[in-house]
């Protein structure tokens, strides 16, 4: 669906807001929205709401050979999709660009960054590696896709847990989850982007633009950082010049909500360890709030099924035995069998050749009515090369040489037929000569061969 | 089968929920919706299963590519997305079950030449997928509006080695001879899809089918209470 444009009015509203130091949902410049980080029930997944923002993060592992010149370390692999559901214009063929840029981002800051330790993931050096594969999608988009699919990645990283290997020698144990618990990756620091628009070239900034200031924004700078304030990542796309000040000004912003977002994190962190520890209710279920109208729950619920076999034996009673079904199927290779007649065929004019073909040992499966025809005449030469084209007691087994399809098919117009073929196909060329021929042919491919 | 026991310990790898494991008659888990929990889409909904949870959402009816155009009635497309990697064929031929399910019950007729687009996420996989695919995809249909001629439902039974029929099992349970998965519409419980994998006989399937509508009709309780809770004045 192509993007609803943006009213002019609209614009210059929220612009004009903006020079008023107003944000449309009542935000402060520097405000970010509610964060709101959930747990599934098996590691590694996690949904991450930024206000309105939804992004859904999964890690899994898997274990492979390494690449060649890393061959002590693990993979990681990030994959940012944009579902679409998560707005209208995301086509699949449309979104190439915007999501080029933002795997790009994920990927300068949390591969390049080094925020997950790749030696820890080495099990045999040059043999095994695991390979941690993570997956966001993108489930609504009200803006700022790239701070939330930051926290989710990272969140999921920290969430997940790897199963245990043991080496020995050259033998390499897995276990399951169940023999030994599934161990962490280990996690050197949280890199989380934050994301600044800027508005008028530059002369207005605003933290966590949603949907609709992206849309007016001039520029956007990025900064990936730590909550030990180092900046892992830093990108301005847009176009727009900053001064070196506004620069550091947005830097020392970051590194604030950094630390907000990473204290946030890890509270998140330790209510889920606790919640599974003690043995309560965790996983998304638990996550729908109660109060709200648009969510119901119901318990488990008890379903009687004594009448069941009752019921089903009332309808096979009632049933009409099913019609008979003819299993014999037809071997015309071995390899090649037909099992059926398939649906009559409707193209008429092309029947005469299909009759000489089939004497001559037309051999293929008839798989579709549409396509029948056309296979019947190409076949024949295919056929040609292949041994076995059938006579009845040729081999000496019995074969059902079914001309049904013959009888089925309703000859048109016999006498217009002999020219029609000859312009249609060049196989059927062939198959104008007497039956014989072709018998002839098959025998001399078949000597040599 | 699993050895069922009664006690209230909650199993750590069973399900997160807690949920003690199922009696010898035959249940279905804890279920839960919220619907319009996405600003995007015309309609939203998140079905769970126990621990299986799909995500749908539904745009439409809306302006569709003139190669895709119907003359007189609207565009169905459903789109289903994995959690973990691209989407592979599985995922096509489960697209494709949702899609004539659905065209069987909205009324296309009354949007011609628009597109209804149907978006599943799979958030988390724990049995019973498709029908817990299809009761999202209803309940989204239903928040955004689209005209339908009725309600439907998936509901899930596997046939185990010894006959035993398990409803809405779970991904253990699925690992037994057969899985069934049956979509029901609501006003006669009729049959409006059914999609088998394994070894069965035709009894067990009519077994299956009508344990399937007896089941059906708590969903569509389900249904209509979590609907009447977002509806009614009181």
């Amino acid at each position: 669906m192509k993007e609803t444009p943006l009213s002019n009015c609209e614009r210059r509203f929220l612009l004009r807001a903006i020079e008023e130091k107003k944000r449309l949902d009542g935000r402060q410049t520097y405000d970010y929205r509610n964060i709101r980080i959930s747990f599934g029930t098996d590691y590694g997944c996690c949904i991450v709401e930024l206000g309105k923002t939804r992004v859904l993060g999964q890690v899994s592992c898997e274990l492979v050979s390494p690449k060649l010149n890393r061959a002590t370390e693990g993979i990681l692999f990030f994959n940012l999709e944009l579902s679409q559901m998560a707005a209208p214009a995301f086509e699949p063929g449309r979104q190439s660009d915007l999501l080029v840029k933002l795997n790009r981002l994920m990927e300068r800051c949390l591969r390049n960054s080094k925020c997950i330790d790749t030696e820890s993931l080495c099990v045999v050096a040059g043999e095994k590696v695991w390979q941690i594969r993570v997956d966001l999608h993108l489930l609504n988009h009200d803006g700022n896709i790239i701070d939330a699919a930051s926290i989710a990645a990272i969140v999921a990283l920290c969430h997940f847990r790897r199963p245990d290997v043991s080496v020995q020698g050259d033998e390499v144990t897995l276990y399951t989850p169940e023999e030994r618990d599934p161990v962490p990756l280990s996690i050197h620091h949280m890199p989380i982007c934050v994301s600044f628009a800027f508005f008028q070239q530059g002369t207005y900034l605003l933290v966590d633009p949603n949907e609709r200031e992206e849309r007016v924004m001039d520029g956007l700078l990025v900064i990936a950082m730590n909550k030990h304030r180092e900046i892992c990542t830093i990108q301005s796309s847009g176009g727009i010049m900053l001064l070196k000040d506004q620069v550091l000004r947005c830097s020392k912003i970051a590194g604030v909500k950094v630390a907000e977002i990473t204290e946030l994190i890890l509270k998140a962190l330790e209510n889920d360890q606790k919640v599974r520890k003690e043995g309560g209710k965790f996983g998304f279920a638990e996550s729908i709030a109660n109060q709200r109208i648009t969510a119901f729950k119901m318990e488990k619920a008890p379903i009687d099924t004594s009448d069941v076999e009752e019921k089903a034996e009332e309808i096979i009673a009632e049933a009409e035995p099913p019609s008979e079904v003819v299993s014999t199927p037809v071997l015309w290779t071995p390899g090649t069998a037909q099992i059926g007649e398939g649906v009559e065929n409707s193209w008429g004019d092309l029947e005469d050749s299909e009759k000489e073909d089939d004497e001559g040992g037309g051999d293929q499966a008839i798989i579709l009515d549409g396509i029948k025809m056309d296979t019947g005449v190409e076949v024949s030469d295919i056929g040609s090369q292949e041994l076995g084209f059938h006579h009845v007691g040729q081999t000496g087994l019995e074969f059902l040489t079914s001309d049904s399809e013959e009888e089925e098919m309703i000859i048109l117009e016999p006498d217009k037929n002999p020219k029609k073929i000859r312009t249609q196909t060049t196989s059927a060329k062939q198959e104008k000569a007497p039956s014989k021929k072709p018998v002839k042919r098959r025998k001399k491919k078949r000597a040599a061969n | 089968m699993e050895e069922e026991t009664h006690t209230d310990a909650k199993i750590r790898a069973e399900n997160g929920t807690g949920s003690s494991p199922r009696g010898p008659g035959c249940s279905l888990r804890h279920f839960a919706c919220e619907q319009n929990l996405l600003s995007r889409p015309d309609g939203s909904a998140s079905f769970l299963q126990g621990d299986t949870s799909v995500l749908a959402g539904v745009y439409g009816p809306a302006e569709v590519k003139v190669s895709k155009e119907i003359f007189n009635k609207a565009t169905l497309e459903v789109i289903l997305r994995p959690k973990i990697g691209l989407p592979g064929v599985a995922e096509k031929s489960r697209e494709r079950l949702i899609r004539n399910t659905c065209e069987a019950v909205v009324l296309g007729t009354l949007h011609p030449r628009t597109s209804i687009t149907v978006v599943l996420q799979v958030v988390s996989d724990a049995g019973s997928l498709l029908a817990c695919c299809l009761n999202a995809a209803c309940m989204a249909l239903v928040d955004a509006g689209v005209p339908m001629r009725a309600l439907f439902c998936g509901v899930a039974c596997a046939l185990d080695s010894d006959g035993t029929l398990v409803l809405d099992p779970t991904s253990k349970q699925e690992k037994a001879r057969a899985v069934l998965t049956f979509a029901l519409d609501s006003v006669e419980r009729k049959l409006l899809m059914s999609s088998t994998k394994g070894l069965y006989s035709d009894t067990e399937l009519q077994q299956c089918l009508a344990a399937a509508q007896a089941a059906s009709q708590h969903v569509f309780r389900f249904y209509r209470e979590s609907l009447q809770r977002r509806y009614s004045k009181s």
